[in-house]
């Protein structure tokens, strides 16, 4: 049963035309108040996640829960489908349960509060912003244990609830959330933080109405959903064939950090009329640990508008207009649609290659738009423990590398490719965290060789100044960031732990709780993007000046047949060994993704990583439990 | 977790390593007492700002009352010879020697244009050992929302990576030295760097903002090996938290520093030689002033100091015209520049943005567009679309109308061709307009578009406008503001042509088109308040304080900027001190900056402080914490009295203008051609009502009021123009 919506005012809504600069007044408006509700939360939020790194979404929507303006797509309209009570003035939810709310938020530690927006007794707009909290409680210091079997190992779980009521905070449901977190100061004030975000953002929406009137403001969020319907089904019917050609790619994810992998995920692509369909049959079964992603339908519709928005026209406003032109079906039971109680903390390596999969999918049908692979280089370091006069500390920080070449040039070095991330400043990390980060800097040839160079990945060298325990969430570092059309892929990621006696260890990818002491040195070495184009193509000053920048080493310069000889580039040497490679390589491959297939993979792993293998994933288990 | 206790001894360390070096930094430079400045014969105060195409110029007189103006051409190569043109000019016309003149306030976009055309220095970079990548990977920010990485490409950093050394140091974020400076090793490594060719070198080091023992030590090092180079150190340029912030703000300053020195001091020299004993001072982007040797060796300060003179000069006319809502639209001879004033206040921000490059710098927010009255007309081979700019003729050769052999179509000569622009009106008074060479230049376009030469000229001012229009969108609109709230003022050499036609296409009545609208600039250059400040950095929770302690320092750094000003020649009884306090929640990132009274502290003290902090905070983000209040900041600010407004007395008249009425000619408007009646503007008086058509002239500018619409003068000598059936034209 939906939710019951609790009106004072029954007057209907009259849909009236709207001038066109009234629609752009209330257009950039709203747009303008999503940039402000973002300058609050980092302005009055606690937590390095949120005030530095930006790890939080903000959203406003129409009277229906569409989204008018906002990043990831609305999961309203399923929230008001699936809520089992009533919607009343002064309200406001909180959640933070991906199994009830179809994964609009997908693991614990993301806190979701929804604002619908009254005015003059009626509801005319929803708020709506969420954020990653550091610790939401559970088995391991940050929430998220790699090897959970269940959600409930991974935190309170807070099912939709009014955490204010006509109004009035309830705060017996606070203190709960806050009795169950390892930071609970923090956690409060990105709560309120968002809550002011939210606020904020009710103004500017009641501004608009005083302004131009209901109606107006109303039929006004109307035409933005229509105007991007309408782009984008242009864009569909530019970009993706009809017929009986169905795109295909699939992709994988390394391991789930308990011996097994890799995981595939798979998509096919083709249009029926208006409508593009992409189909995850063929996907990997869910897992046994907490890297199943509960992906939102709705929300990879967003990724998909937002990626081909901005390949092909990033001046168009990108909201949920165009959601009846996609068709999105996910296998129940799958990796990316498990069935509760999975466990889904660590999502962050599917959701990133989400996107990879995404850009190989769309870019077969056109070479030439394509990028290379690369996304999804997030990973997380979590550092915690209790300092040498008894107080706890605890970082939870999210890494950056490369990102990959594309059509319009070299991919940046260690940058991000979430939107708004920035990384966290190492003068604050030294300042409020018992760390000193010795190195902090791109890695040589990490980059994939191309045309144009995927970006380097990022060293950083953090050394630890307490007794603690550390926790890692990393990926590829055994399957490849692949390189396309002749480019090659970038490199692996590496961990690598260097105690006080002089010891090295290799650290998995995966892994919680590793014991550290004062002194001890883990070297984060986040991955390379792949490479776009035939890197015998590059220009050789180019390459030249990659060296000079110290980017590229004098060796690395040599994959892209460039010899370089007493600090200048030998052109003859250059010439021969470009035409020796090409004449070695033939034609240059759609993918490189540096491997023939699994087994031969694996059959390498060890010699090249220093680990065995990941056995092959059992499925059989897991089904059971979850039905 | 970093305790209390440990952020204090962190900062209080960094005091005292500020406190040092400020003490080092004035020793050493030993400045003359700066009250023998004010010693020269006379008190006239002159406000000079470089433009594009003119150098304008403004003296005011307060002990008789009288304002003279100037406008000379500008002398981009060397701006200095077009400045000392202007003061020539302006002394003769006002029969002073330039010797009477006290003051020189200066808004230059020297900085701003060696940004904007990538002609800085070549900066060398030393950073801390691990950290040479530090530009290279910025904050990773990738701009443009989800999906934006497709299609975004960086721009090199301002110090390339291989003219970047790292020095083998390392201090930690208490201020102690971890790893001693390998001094032996970065000599060799400076000699190497210096052989590069750089002209400009910064030392960003990794935690300098708490200790700069090494930064000046390399600094130190640096100027034996590289005699002559400009040497820019972080935290002497902006010692805050945040490596790559400080790093990109003195790389930034290093890149704009030898261009800006060079044309500081030459002006300086010049100006002594013709005036004595001047004081040259130079607008900040946030318009402040700024000493002439602080100007040189910050000049990060600078990049928006053209504009913020003519935000000064707007905001400061509107004001004494009753206005305090508006948007200013500066057009000169190559861009335009748009701000938004709110409550007679404009918008500033922490950081100052120019092309590219954003740097910690609080400026005015201004935008700019490239669209002046220089901006060509063509028309693309391939559509045969009409487009504006954004390439100038610029100063040299011109508009064709100007005869110094420009012959591309121009904005110019389009106003020309219209008859807005009359061709026996003077510009800056010494310079002749040809019609024939207008038409003929807007002929090419006409020709492409098979149009006549009149629809052509239309055209381009349609486009042009529209231009315009976009950059006024970008400071109301898309900040939520409704340009319709608001008045809009245009100045500059073409802003009271365009004017009424841009209040018609956005709504923002009355435009207004202050006296003097070409040198609106020097105007607010010469009318800013000397303000200045002093303050410290004082990380503390206020349970760990008290009234006293912080009282005490508060009146401290009052004295020492309040005697700053003194030396200037603002005597104690003409000042006016607020303290400013930053404060936040233990545990923010933000902080908010709380203005108080010597008197409300006084009596109120920090729990008053903490008080009007949660009230803010509340009403700014709807909550307040009930968790600790902590001290960042300390700040006193002296400011001297406002300057009295002086202006030609306009007297009071009737509506009937017909006594300035000096000409008659026709404009093209609206497919047709209309009688129009040029008035004199220095015959119209407070009152009068000019009904449209009509073209004001005076000496350094030409108003167009088109038709169905009217001008009404004000008290203060503003044409306000109105719909002529808006409520408030009657």
């Amino acid at each position: 049963m939906p939710a019951k919506i609790i009106q004072t005012n029954d007057t209907p809504f009259h849909r009236v035309p709207v001038d066109p600069i009234t629609l752009d007044i209330v257009e950039n408006a709203l747009r303008n108040a999503r940039t402000e509700m973002d300058a609050v939360l980092f302005r009055t939020a606690m937590s390095p996640g949120i005030r530095e790194q930006h790890d939080a979404y903000p959203m406003i929507a129409n009277e229906e829960g569409k989204m008018v303006v906002g990043q990831f797509g609305s999961f309203l309209y399923g929230f008001m489908q699936g809520y089992e009570g009533t919607i009343e003035e002064g309200d406001i939810f909180i959640t933070n349960d991906p199994y009830s709310c179809d994964g609009a938020v997908s693991h614990l530690n993301d806190w979701l509060l929804m604002m619908p927006i009254f005015h003059d007794g009626r509801l005319v707009s929803w708020a709506a912003m969420f954020g990653h909290m550091t610790d939401v409680g559970g088995k391991v210091p940050g929430s998220l244990p790699t090897d959970a079997k269940m959600i409930y190992e991974e935190g309170l779980i807070i099912p939709p609830s009014k955490i204010f009521r006509k109004g009035e905070l309830n705060d017996e449901l606070l203190a709960l959330m806050l009795a169950n977190t390892r930071m609970p100061e923090w956690n409060k004030s990105d709560f309120y933080a968002i809550l002011a975000s939210l606020r904020l953002a009710e103004r500017r929406v009641r501004e608009n109405i005083q302004r131009f009137g209901v109606d107006t403001y109303i039929s006004a969020m109307q035409d933005m959903l229509d105007r991007n319907k309408l782009a984008m089904g242009a864009i569909i019917k530019m970009f993706i064939p009809e017929g009986d050609h169905k795109a295909y790619f699939e992709d994988w994810i390394d391991d789930d950090g308990q011996g097994n992998g890799p995981f595939k995920i798979a998509c096919s692509l083709w249009r029926e009329g208006d409508v593009a369909i992409f189909d995850f049959t063929g996907s990997d079964p869910q897992s046994l640990s907490s890297i199943n992603f509960l992906l939102n339908e709705e929300m990879f519709k967003m990724f998909f508008g937002a990626f081909t928005i901005n390949l092909f026209d990033p001046q168009i406003l990108f909201n949920d207009g165009f959601y009846d032109l996609v068709d999105v079906r996910i296998p129940p039971g799958c990796i990316l649609k498990p069935k509760k109680p999975a466990a889904l903390s660590c999502r962050t390596h599917m959701l990133g290659r989400i996107f990879d999969l995404m850009g190989g999918l769309l870019g077969q049908g056109a070479p030439d738009a394509l990028n290379a692979a690369g996304f999804s280089d997030s990973p997380h370091f979590m550092y915690s423990g209790f300092d040498r006069n008894g107080e706890w500390f605890q970082l939870f920080q999210i890494g950056f590398g490369g990102v990959p070449g594309r059509p319009v040039g070299d991919g940046p070095d260690g940058h991000s490719l979430w939107p708004a991330f920035t990384n966290v400043p190492n003068e604050f990390l030294e300042a409020y965290f018992p760390l000193r980060i010795r190195t902090y800097a791109t890695i040589p040839d990490s980059g994939g060789a191309g045309l144009h160079r995927g970006g380097n990945g990022i060293t950083i060298a953090y050394e630890m100044l307490e007794a603690g325990e550390i926790s890692i969430h990393d990926d590829r570092w055994l399957t490849y960031p692949w390189g396309v059309n002749g480019g090659e892929p970038g490199m692996r990621s590496t961990k690598t732990l260097e105690r006080t006696d002089g010891t090295k260890e290799n650290i998995p990818s995966k892994c919680d709780r590793i014991k550290v002491e004062p002194g001890d040195i883990l070297h984060f070495n986040t991955w390379g993007g792949g490479g776009w184009g035939d890197p015998l193509q590059r220009p050789a000053e180019k390459v030249w000046d990659d060296v000079q920048r110290g980017l590229v080493t004098v060796e690395g310069a040599r994959r892209y047949g460039v010899v370089i000889h007493k600090n200048k580039v030998d052109e003859k040497e250059t010439e021969k060994l470009r035409a020796e490679m090409a004449r070695k390589r033939g034609d240059t491959k759609l993918f490189d993704r540096g491997f023939e297939n699994l087994h031969e993979l694996k059959a390498r792993a060890k010699a090249e990583t220093g680990f065995e293998p990941p056995k092959d994933p059992e499925f059989f288990a897991m089904k059971q439990a979850a039905e | 977790m970093t305790t209390t206790e440990d952020l204090i001894r962190t900062y209080e360390s960094r005091l005292a390593e500020i406190e040092a070096r400020l003490a080092r930094v004035e020793g050493a430079q030993a400045p003359a007492p700066r009250a023998a400045r004010r010693r020269g014969t006379g008190d006239l105060r002159l406000g000079v700002d470089v433009g594009g195409t003119f150098t304008d110029l403004l003296l005011l007189d307060e002990g008789k009352g009288r304002i003279f103006t100037a406008k000379v051409p500008s002398t981009p190569k060397d701006s200095s010879i077009g400045v000392l043109n202007g003061i020539e000019k302006i002394c003769r016309e006002a029969g002073i020697r330039p010797s009477e003149i006290a003051e020189v306030m200066h808004g230059t976009t020297v900085a701003t244009n060696t940004v904007l055309t990538g002609s800085g220095a070549r900066v060398g970079l030393v950073t801390t050992k691990g950290y040479r990548d530090t530009l290279q990977i910025a904050r990773s920010y990738v701009p443009g929302g989800l999906g934006g990485w497709v299609i975004w490409n960086k721009s090199l950093p301002l110090a390339r990576l291989e003219d970047t050394i790292e020095a083998d140091e390392r201090i930690d974020a208490k201020g102690h030295v971890l790893v001693p400076l390998d001094e032996k090793k970065l000599r060799k490594d400076l000699e190497k760097l210096a052989e590069t060719g750089i002209e400009a070198l910064t030392v960003s080091l990794f935690n300098a903002y708490v200790s700069d023992i090494h930064e000046r030590r390399i600094a130190e090092i640096a100027a034996q090996i590289m005699p002559g180079i400009p040497i820019s150190t972080s935290a002497g340029t902006m010692p805050e938290m945040y490596e790559y912030e400080r790093t990109e703000t003195t790389v930034v300053n290093s890149y704009v520093r030898p261009v800006v020195a060079n044309y500081v001091s030459n002006l300086q020299t010049e100006l002594k030689d013709q005036m004595g004993d001047v004081m040259l001072q130079i607008l900040r982007s946030d318009g402040g002033l700024s000493s002439a040797q602080a100007a040189m060796d910050h000049p990060v300060n600078l990049l928006m100091s053209g504009p913020a003179g003519g935000v000064s000069g707007a905001k400061w006319i509107a004001k004494n015209a009753g206005f305090d809502h508006l948007l200013t639209f500066d057009m000169g001879g190559t861009s335009t520049d748009v701000a938004l004033i709110e409550g007679g206040e404009a918008r500033t921000r922490r950081e100052t943005r120019v092309g590219d490059v954003t740097v910690r710098a609080p400026s005015i927010d201004v935008r700019t567009v490239g669209a002046g009255g220089g901006s060509i007309a063509y028309t693309p081979e391939l559509t045969k679309a009409l487009r504006v700019g954004p390439q100038s003729a610029g100063a040299d050769p011109g508009p064709a109308a100007y005869k110094k052999g420009g012959e591309e179509p121009t904005v110019t000569d389009a106003n020309v061709v219209l008859g807005y622009l009359p061709a026996d009106a003077k510009l800056g008074g010494d310079m002749d307009i040809s019609r024939d060479l207008a038409a003929k230049a807007v002929q090419k376009v006409a020709d492409a578009l098979d149009k006549t030469v009149e629809e052509a000229a239309e055209g381009i001012i349609a486009i042009v406008n529209e231009n315009m229009v976009g950059a006024l969108r970008l400071v109301s609109v898309e900040q939520g503001y409704d340009p319709r709230d608001f008045a809009l003022i245009g100045f500059g050499g073409a802003g009271p042509l365009h004017a009424n036609a841009l209040a018609r296409l956005i709504g923002a009545w009355p435009a207004i088109v202050p006296p003097g609208p070409g040198v609106l600039c020097a105007y607010g250059d010469a009318t800013t308040r000397l303000r200045n400040e002093a303050s410290q950095t004082f990380v503390k929770n206020t349970s760990a304080t008290s009234d006293r302690e912080v009282g005490k320092m508060l009146e401290e750094l009052a004295d020492r900027a309040a005697q700053d000003l003194e030396d200037e020649g603002v005597t104690r009884s003409e000042q006016e001190t607020i303290y400013q306090i930053d404060i936040r929640y233990a545990g923010q990132g933000m902080k908010l900056t709380l203005d108080v009274t010597p008197e409300d502290f006084q009596r109120e003290g920090l729990a008053g402080v903490e008080h009007r902090f949660d009230r803010e905070h509340e009403q700014l983000f709807t909550f307040a914490l009930d968790a600790e209040h902590e001290l960042v900041g300390l700040r006193a600010v002296v400011q001297g009295a406002e300057k009295p407004f002086i202006g030609r007395d306009y007297g009071t008249a009737g509506p009937d203008a017909s006594g300035a009425v000096v000409h008659e000619t026709k404009v093209y408007e609206g497919g047709q051609w209309h009688a129009t009646k040029i008035y004199d503007r220095a015959k119209l008086k407070a009152g009068n009502r000019i009904p449209g058509p009509a073209i004001v002239t005076e000496m350094d500018s030409t108003s167009l009021i088109l038709p169905g619409h009217v001008g009404v003068i004000d008290k203060v000598g503003n044409i306000l123009i109105w719909p002529e059936d808006h409520e408030k034209a009657r």
